[in-house]
């Protein structure tokens, strides 16, 4: 694995460059390579969704793709989505709604929950439910998740969720 | 701090449900986890592991990973200077234990698939994981033992050939004359309850950072435990405890999957040591399925003896419990802790718990959110309605007939357990105040008409948290050797600010937001001038951490005695500028002001700046404003609720779709109601999760079928419905603010509601009993063979898309099914 080769993306709006591994996933480029720690791994199979990040636009899984693959693309993390001072209503939507308790799906949550949005800016429960199906969460049920997507959906007063 | 509620004017902080203070950093993707932290020279470790689940380990050939470029060094048994192995801390008392040694990589023989052999370190993340493969390791594969009963016949492979036995232990609980409540029983219900084995499967994997210099180890570790992983470090290393320094930083979820000593944290204090370099190890998740531990895995038989008019005359549960291979800190003891709570919400006279603890050839068993009392609830609240079957009575009758009625408490069980408080009959009347019981079985008579199977189940539940107290967990009894206390230092900053060293651990549970709110009010300031400091031995005082839903009930309680320390202090300090007496001084509006005269006093800014300017005291009063407390409480605490579910059965596919989940619950008065429903719908989930999808499947060579989430099927938010949730609110007779805990309340609850409304909905398919996992093939098979069926297939057997075993573990036994 001595060959490198140079991958270049706009990561969070800035231009960012590397000689990486051919076989370098994404999500390391972004954790390892460029210190964004925000990006999570919890299985290793694309199943849980804790990588997940926009590339051009879309949520992937950056724990699915090798970084070269991305190369000439726009990525954004959730370092890029917002910031304390300046929150994105779905990172509000979460903090309002108590959508997270440890924390560590929630970078990947946020970022499937904002792109779901960007999809089907209006989404019933069940639209919401299955939208988020491939990022798991250990600590909260759904239940709050579910209700912060509503409230960044500015679905308001029908948020009540339940039978 | 944003409230979600504007607070009426003069209340407190307590009991709303603020917005979390610890939430910015984690929504903005800055949160420090293990994985999150590199440091200078930093190498990374990766474990070679076995592939077989027992053999005799022939040879190592570790020379081709050596030699590899950038390879620092390879470790395997013999070049790990320990003075002890893997620590077993807890040890049912009274009893011999069979306890075998455990390395953090095996000597000789491996027992389990996943067993450590030996650890790479080298410079790079992928590279050293190339380089563990190359390390040979020749086995000879011994004969291996997986199911549980077959592990205690007579001639059965050994896991521990010292012990010529698989059996580690034989441990019994009883209160009450047994044979004289069956005796006096006119109906015996006798049920084989199985509650498989399931992953803990926190999102974050364990990770571990060890840093050894000039003989001092620092050790970062996604740990829900800090303080005692410092003490068995040094045990384990014979290294000076004041030499030792653990942190947990954030930690990614827990759920006693990381109430735990592992391997990885001695091998990787050794590999630093090894190498002068720091080394960090993450988990796989496939490594967390192998060697993380797993919870469960009991085999019971229940025998419930009733009179004719539903009165419980005697409770008898035997369990068979699979420990695994090792015994790790708490793993025999955590089938007792169910023994505890045998009685549930109930008035038995005669209550008995036989506890056999079986090896077998798979990882151990450990703590799992709830630690032996969902078992024991579901033995419980199952049986109660296969018992109100048989009795042909109303299931929330015979509930009420039982119930320790709210006069009785505190309550005395037959196991001399002294539940704190209570009031069931006011969450079961509240829960169908939610849930209309009339309406739904309306509802569930024309869905039959319509050939539609809708079922509602319940569970009314007691449970035993608030781990501490001593008397009961520490030397004498459990044989902790630490107690089981909590620990609190709080700091009056010289403005005003305070900082709160706590114990506890946590990993989720919000408690820097609800700490903040409880000293707050007590200090008449805002929850954002208080910080709550945690997870790391070298700032604060000697903790134990956060499990067993004990760090508000104990660590929160420990708070509230530094706090009052402080206060004391600041009455005096007040007095002394204002010339009253210290009794006279009152926290009101914010400031510590002499009764009558609330335009006098002092706030705790002014009273903090008096204490750290020692010409204004008191003349015999040290300076500072700073106290530590230890609480060690005088029982456990017990919250309990009322649960119902309501599912829909395809009978066609099996698939049982879960359409309304309400719980009741009561943990005493709530310091932070937000925090509370989302314990309560992550916990429902997590029984969700069991009782419909996960389950962790062996092989009968003892191959870990389900070793990945492709195939260990955790509930995703389409799996599992929205929760209606509410509360009662019955204080606490043990802790002085009334608090209980919530942290495993809707695990504990939830098994048992979920399968009693499945058997509710197949009733008129012939279907009495059914066993979790409640996978559609199961379902599909048992609504086919009518209820009960043949099918003691044990733990191996054939496997469905949910990873969930299929027949295999098998409905009941029809020789238990008639003997009522």
């Amino acid at each position: 694995m001595a060959s490198h080769v140079r991958v270049r993306m706009n990561v969070n709006g800035s231009p960012r460059e590397a000689e990486v591994e051919p076989r370098l996933l994404l999500v390391h480029f972004l954790r390892e390579t460029l210190g964004l720690t925000g990006t999570h791994v919890g299985c290793d199979t694309s199943n849980c969704g804790a990588c997940t990040c926009h590339v051009d636009g879309e949520a992937v899984k950056s724990c699915t793709l090798l970084a070269v693959q991305a190369d000439g693309s726009e990525v954004t993390t959730i370092e890029g989505l917002g910031s304390e001072g300046d929150l994105h209503p779905m990172q509000q939507a979460f903090w309002e709604k108590h959508g997270l308790q440890c924390g560590y799906c929630t970078p990947g949550m946020i970022m499937a929950s904002t792109d779901l949005l960007n999809r089907n800016p209006d989404p019933s429960e069940h639209e919401i439910r299955e939208a988020l199906a491939g990022n798991l969460c250990r600590c909260t049920g759904y239940h709050n998740i579910v209700k912060a997507v509503q409230e960044a959906a500015g679905q308001g007063e029908r948020q009540e969720v339940g039978a | 701090m944003s409230i979600t509620e504007p607070p009426p004017a003069q209340q407190g902080f307590v009991g709303r449900p603020m917005k979390r203070k610890e939430d910015p950093r984690f929504i903005t993707g800055r949160a420090v986890y293990t994985d999150d932290i590199s440091l200078p020279g930093l190498l990374y470790a990766a474990v070679v592991r076995s592939p077989e689940a027992h053999a005799r380990i022939v040879s190592i050939d570790s020379s081709a990973a050596k030699g590899r470029e950038g390879v620092h060094a390879v470790l395997v048994a013999a070049d790990l200077e320990l003075e002890s192995g893997l620590p077993m801390a807890w040890v049912p008392p009274g009893v011999e234990v069979n306890t075998p040694e455990h390395w953090p990589l095996a000597k000789e023989v491996v027992k389990h698939v996943g067993d450590a052999v030996a650890v790479v370190v080298g410079d790079d993340r992928y590279a050293v994981v190339d380089a563990a493969e190359d390390v040979l390791v020749e086995y000879d594969p011994l004969p291996v033992v997986v199911d549980i009963e077959k592990a205690l016949e007579a001639g059965s492979p050994l896991v521990h050939e010292e012990f010529g036995t698989n059996q580690v232990h034989e441990w019994s609980l009883g209160g009450g004359d047994l044979d004289a409540g069956f005796a006096e029983a006119d109906v015996i219900v006798e049920r084989r309850v199985e509650n498989h084995r399931m992953s803990g499967a926190p999102i974050e994997p364990r990770a571990v950072i060890a840093d050894f210099k000039a003989g001092s180890l620092t050790l970062w570790s996604s740990t829900q435990v800090p303080h005692f992983l410092k003490l068995f470090l040094a045990l384990m290393l014979g290294q000076h405890e004041e030499k030792i320094r653990v942190i947990a930083p954030d930690v990614g979820g827990g759920f006693g999957a990381k109430l735990q000593i592992y391997a990885e944290e001695p091998l990787m204090a050794l590999c630093s040591k090894a190498t002068g370099r720091p080394v960090k190890w993450v988990e796989t998740r496939s490594e967390h399925m192998q060697v993380s531990h797993h919870g469960r895995d009991q085999i019971a038989t229940v025998r419930l003896g009733l009179k004719r008019d539903g009165t419980i005359t005697a409770i008898h549960s035997k369990i068979i419990a699979d420990m695994g291979a090792y015994l790790m800190l708490l793993t025999p003891s955590v089938p007792s802790l169910g023994a505890f709570v045998m009685s549930g919400c109930y008035n038995i006279p005669a209550v008995q718990t036989d506890i056999t603890g079986v090896f077998t050839n798979k990882v151990s068993t450990d703590a799992i959110r709830g630690a032996g009392r969902p078992e024991a609830t579901h033995m419980i609240e199952v049986t109660m309605d296969q018992a109100a079957d048989e009795l042909g009575m109303d299931r929330l009758e015979l509930r009420r007939k039982n119930f320790f009625p709210k006069e009785a408490f505190p309550a005395t069980t037959a196991l001399g357990i002294v539940y704190d408080s209570g009031d069931y009959h006011a969450s079961l009347d509240l829960l169908l105040e939610h849930f209309d019981h009339e309406a739904f079985k309306r509802e569930q008579e024309e869905a039959r008409s319509q050939g539609r199977y809708l079922g509602v189940g319940f569970s009314t539940y007691t449970e035993i948290c608030g781990l501490a107290p001593s008397r009961v967990t520490g030397p004498k009894g459990f044989g902790l050797q630490t107690g089981l206390w909590e620990s609190a230092m709080v700091r009056v900053h010289i403005t005003g600010a305070v900082t709160v060293y706590t114990g506890a651990s946590p990993h989720g549970q919000g408690l820097d937001t609800s700490f903040a709110q409880i000293v707050a009010d007590r200090f008449g300031i805002d929850p954002e001038q208080v910080e709550v400091v945690h997870g790391d031995t070298a700032t604060g005082p000697q903790g134990l951490g956060t499990y067993g839903s004990r760090s508000l009930s104990v660590g929160g309680e420990a708070i509230v005695r530094a706090v009052d320390k402080i206060t004391d202090k600041i009455k005096k300090i007040v007095a002394h500028e204002l010339e009253a007496a210290p009794e006279d001084v009152e926290l009101q509006n914010g400031r510590f002001a002499i009764k009558g005269s609330p335009d006098k006093g002092m706030t705790l800014g002014e009273a903090a700046g008096a204490a750290y300017i020692p010409d204004t005291m008191p003349e015999d009063m040290e300076p500072g404003l700073e106290e530590t407390a230890f609480y060690d409480p005088a029982n456990f605490v017990f919250p309990f609720g009322a649960h119902a579910c309501v599912v829909e059965v395809d009978a066609d596919t099996g698939k049982v779709d879960i359409k309304r989940y309400v719980a009741v619950d009561d943990c005493g008065p709530a310091i932070n109601p937000m925090i509370i429903d989302g314990q309560v719908h992550g916990g429902i989930a997590h029984a969700i999760g069991q009782a419909l999808y996960e389950r962790i499947h062996y092989d009968d060579e003892g191959q870990l079928v389900t070793g990945t989430f492709v195939d260990y099927a955790l509930p995703s938010a389409a799996d599992v419905p929205s929760f209606e949730t509410d509360r009662t609110e019955t204080p606490s007779t043990t802790t002085s603010m009334g608090v209980k805990g919530v942290g495993e309340a809707g695990t504990i609850a939830a098994t048992p509601a979920i399968v009693n409304a499945v058997i509710d909905a197949l009733k008129p398919l012939g279907v009495s009993y059914i066993q979790m996992p409640l996978s559609p093939m199961r379902v599909w098979e048992t609504i086919h063979k009518g209820a009960p069926v043949s099918d003691p297939g044990g733990s191996g057997g054939t496997f469905d898309e949910h990873g969930t075993g299929g027949g295999a573990m098998g409905p009941a036994r029809p020789g238990l099914e008639e003997q009522a």
